[in-house]
């Protein structure tokens, strides 16, 4: 019994880390239909932004951390201003072959800078520190601090999109792109500010993925999918959702995992492609779409 | 100098001509009304304005400065404010939302604020919060209304507001016209309810398939002139 | 334009409907002893280029078939390794498990891939857009993960094809008789002809596509999606079809592939990067929406390879920034500015109303 209530727990902890890299995904699609292929890769490139930072001056991950975001802030906002938003339109395919082609580009980039060797953020102590809620179960300080995260940052995009002006012209441009010119909304900034945030965001989720796990240059597409799931799940426009979303697929793949530990990819997948039929539009979905 | 002047202004939807060299001219504090049939170009003529459409910078002058090629973001800041045709409120937006964003891009000084707004449109305070699309046809339009006037435009253009709209509502919106005129906005409208139209314009225009057909002063202007110039036949 | 008086030639001679233009008509010339020299090639030419040829027969098929999914359905998959390496192991599982022919195994494939093809298209159709393109690829990984559990074919580590299957395919022995080669090289000859045959029936199947009402119903849904479902088609069933026939086509493909490999693990036969990444590639330089595009982007893929794969991961960096510049600056790909700038058309698809004896 507690083995399962143990699996449920970490896989609650693990849906914490694939909120947060699913919420800059659904950030960008929610704003500027975008589909970005490269949000995987994105975040393994700050990994290695976080690490590089880390070495060069001698700081824990947090401190590195704290000083890759105005780093990313730029490299996401430069991203979208000269590249992406030449790429949005009416067509579907610009989008997703130029984010295809940057995904190629940043795995080998960072294959050629660091190797394919497998890294990890050392926190330190905290690594190993954890709370007991009972004699058989307990919580990791770095999942738990993951899970603490995301809500927050979810609170946070949640206040920046329905109680600030920024926020209103994020939701006016999603919805209506010619009257939000209307309103003065120059959209191209709007993309690129949307863009940036979306990079401290998911240089954070970054953060406790180097925490949580060996990475290499060719982790990218599989945290792709699993933000792409977490996303879908949780419904369309819904911060919130997606937090519920990463949780689902957090404990599908802790539970496959207790079942047989080469199964828990695979149950992950499993339970996204359920949700997809049964409740094709995700389990909170916004009233318009 | 006036304040809004075409200047042979053409406008085109892919290889459709809709507006065939429009020359008008507008003075600070006047009231124009653009009158015609469906497909005429009133639309065209006021997205061409508002930046919506765009063609050579000369075409279009406010206040001396050409602005025929500029976006319409550029537009609004200048103090051009448009209410679009069919409303077009944002849904994801509150009623009172949907007032605010109309700021964004300018927040100029003058009569308009929002509480201004709510004493123009009284229908409106009591529905602040609600969903924009869950607001009737008419308590719709006060707000497209007030979207737009809430940055303080010194012109302001709006695209047929008694479209779909029960005549009672309709008198309540062009009865709130006269108080924005006194405020000191310039207003062109446009309108097919040609009455409520020239009861509160300065003078009017008449387009014809993508032509001036007519202009002068209401007062001027007798029945059978604005139905020759409306119909063409 | 409406005349007030009816033209005279129009009641007389009524209208067809016409395709052919005067390159295409050239080309069809020269195509038929162009591909009978492809076909005797083997017998004189040197097992390198026998090798290097099956590469690209096989490239332009699965282009082929992408392209029509993406640029004429609009359904832009990046997750066809899926039926690529379903075609791989279904392969090696008929011809290990159930001592089929090899060759006649390749056929059963595709018809195994289209039945697999109906429920995973049912469930991933409920997506669109971009939303699609990632949920094919989830499919592709769950594909992956399902036969790298099976510990008979190899688990996660892959299997080979022994000699007993690989030396009995059909046809071997009337090769090594006729052309006077040994073994090997008469195995290589058999793939090289069957993928010929893939090649150039996936060049056929998507031009006789195109050519028939499924393939009206196509253009019709690339030009106005809406507009197509209110004058009467059936949208999704129209782009079932199609995804169920690329699906069975790719699994052939893929049956292929893996028999001249004679080696299969999951990472290979389920590769982005083999299987999709290239393939968009290809697609995308060659020119997207076109017949000639796939074939002239697989030459140019392949002198790259040739070329550059030996610089590794800044290869791999040239091939992504190329895809981007070319979706930026010349989104019709090397063939589309070609037919623009010169009016070129080869593989005719487009119906020309004529009218009377005008053109």
């Amino acid at each position: 019994m507690t083995v399962w209530a143990d699996a449920l727990i970490q896989g609650i902890l693990l849906g914490g880390l694939y909120a947060l890299f699913a919420a800059g995904l659904s950030l960008i699609f929610g704003i500027m239909r975008l589909v970005n292929l490269a949000h995987g890769d994105l975040i393994i490139l700050a990994a290695f932004v976080i690490l590089t930072i880390a070495a060069w001056l001698g700081l824990d991950p947090f401190a590195a951390t704290l000083a890759a975001l105005p780093i990313m802030f730029i490299v996401g906002f430069a991203l979208q201003q000269l590249l992406l938003n030449r790429t949005l339109g009416r067509e579907l395919l610009p989008p997703l072959l130029v984010t295809f082609g940057l995904s190629i580009i940043i795995e080998n980039g960072l294959l050629e800078l660091f190797s394919a060797d497998s890294r990890r953020l050392h926190g330190g102590s905290i690594e190993t520190a954890s709370l007991a809620l009972s004699p058989d179960v307990a919580m990791g300080v770095v999942p738990l601090l993951t899970l603490a995260s995301a809500v927050a940052v979810i609170v946070a995009l949640n206040v920046v999109f329905y109680r600030t002006a920024l926020g209103r012209a994020f939701r006016a441009t999603s919805d209506d792109l010619e009257i939000a010119q209307l309103m003065g909304i120059d959209h191209p900034r709007i993309f690129s500010f949307a863009m940036a945030l979306a990079f401290v965001v998911l240089t954070i989720a970054a953060l406790y993925l180097g925490m949580h796990a060996n990475f290499d240059p060719t982790a990218g597409p599989e945290r792709l999918l699993y933000a792409f799931e977490a996303v879908i799940v949780g419904g369309l426009g819904s911060f919130w959702g997606t937090l519920c979303g990463g949780i689902i697929i957090g404990v599908a793949q802790t539970t496959g995992a207790q079942l047989n530990p080469e199964w828990q990819i695979l149950a992950g997948h499993i339970a996204f492609l359920a949700v997809l039929v049964l409740k094709p539009r995700g389990l909170f979905p916004r009233a318009t779409d | 100098m006036a304040l809004l002047e075409t200047r042979g202004l053409t406008a085109f939807y892919g290889d459709f001509q809709a507006l065939y060299g429009i020359d008008t001219v507008l003075e600070a504090g006047e009231t124009v009304a653009i009158i015609g049939a469906n497909g005429a170009g009133k639309s065209t003529y006021l997205k061409s304005i508002a930046g919506l459409i765009r063609g050579p910078a000369e075409s279009v002058l406010f206040a001396g400065a050409p602005i025929g090629a500029s976006t319409a973001a550029e537009i609004m800041k200048r103090g051009i404010a448009l209410v679009p045709e069919g409303r077009r409120l944002f849904p994801s937006l509150t009623a009172e939302e949907n007032l605010l964003i109309g700021r964004y891009g300018r927040d100029a000084p003058g009569p308009w604020s929002l509480e201004r707004i709510y004493a123009l449109f009284p229908p409106l305070k009591a529905r602040r919060n609600s969903a924009s699309m869950t607001l009737s046809g008419g308590e719709q339009q006060m707000v497209a209304i007030g979207r737009a006037l809430i940055s303080n435009p010194r012109l302001l253009l709006c695209d047929e507001i008694s479209l779909g709209l029960a005549p009672i509502v309709v008198r309540a919106l062009y009865a709130a016209l006269p108080q924005i005129k006194a405020a000191g906005t310039s207003v062109i409208l446009v309108e097919q309810d040609i009455v409520q139209a020239i009861k509160v314009s300065d003078r009017i225009y008449c387009f014809q398939e993508g032509r001036l057909s007519l202009s002068g002063r209401p007062s001027e202007l007798s029945r059978e002139q604005i139905h020759l110039a409306y119909f063409g036949t | 334009m409406i005349n007030a008086e009816p033209t005279p030639t129009a009641t007389k001679s009524g209208y067809r409907i016409e395709t052919p233009t005067p390159e295409s008509q050239a080309a069809s010339v020269v195509a038929l002893p162009f591909v009978v020299l492809l076909a005797v090639l083997p017998s004189f030419a040197a097992r390198d280029l026998v090798e290097e040829l099956i590469f690209v027969f096989y490239m332009v098929a699965l282009a082929q078939c992408w392209n029509l999914l993406a640029g004429y359905a609009g359904l832009v998959s990046v997750g066809q390794q899926a039926f690529v390496g379903l075609g791989g192991y279904l392969l090696f599982a008929l011809t290990i498990m159930a001592g089929i022919d090899p060759l006649a195994a390749i056929v059963l494939t595709g018809a195994v891939a289209a039945a697999l093809a109906l429920p995973t298209a049912v469930i991933v159709f409920r997506l669109r857009g971009a939303y699609f393109a990632i949920g094919t690829w989830v499919v592709a990984e769950v594909y992956r993960l399902i036969f790298a559990q099976f510990k008979q074919l190899g688990g996660g580590t892959g299997t080979s094809l022994g000699p007993d299957i690989t030396n009995t395919v059909a046809g071997i022995e009337w090769i090594k008789s006729v052309l006077d080669v040994r073994t090997p090289a008469a195995r290589d000859i058999v793939s090289y002809w069957a993928a010929l045959a893939l090649a150039l029936g996936a060049i056929l199947l998507v031009y006789v596509i195109l050519r028939s009402r499924l393939g009206l119903a196509l253009g019709a849904i690339r030009d106005a999606e809406d507009a197509a479902e209110s004058a009467g088609v059936d949208n999704w069933r129209v782009k079932l079809t199609v995804y169920v026939i690329v699906a069975a086509a790719t699994g052939m493909i893929g049956a292929l592939i893996y028999l001249q490999k004679a080696r299969i693990s999951p990472d290979a036969a389920f590769s982005v990067l083999d299987w999709t990444a290239y393939v968009i590639v290809i697609v995308v330089i060659g020119g997207i929406g076109t017949i000639e595009g796939p074939i002239l982007g697989t030459a140019i893929f392949y002198l790259l390879q040739r070329y550059l794969a030996s610089f590794g991961a800044w290869y791999l960096i040239l091939l992504g920034a190329l895809a981007i510049a070319v979706m930026l600056y010349a989104p019709k790909g090397l063939w589309g500015y070609l037919a623009e700038r010169y009016g070129l058309i080869l593989f005719p698809t487009r119906r020309r109303l004529v009218i009377g004896g005008e053109r």
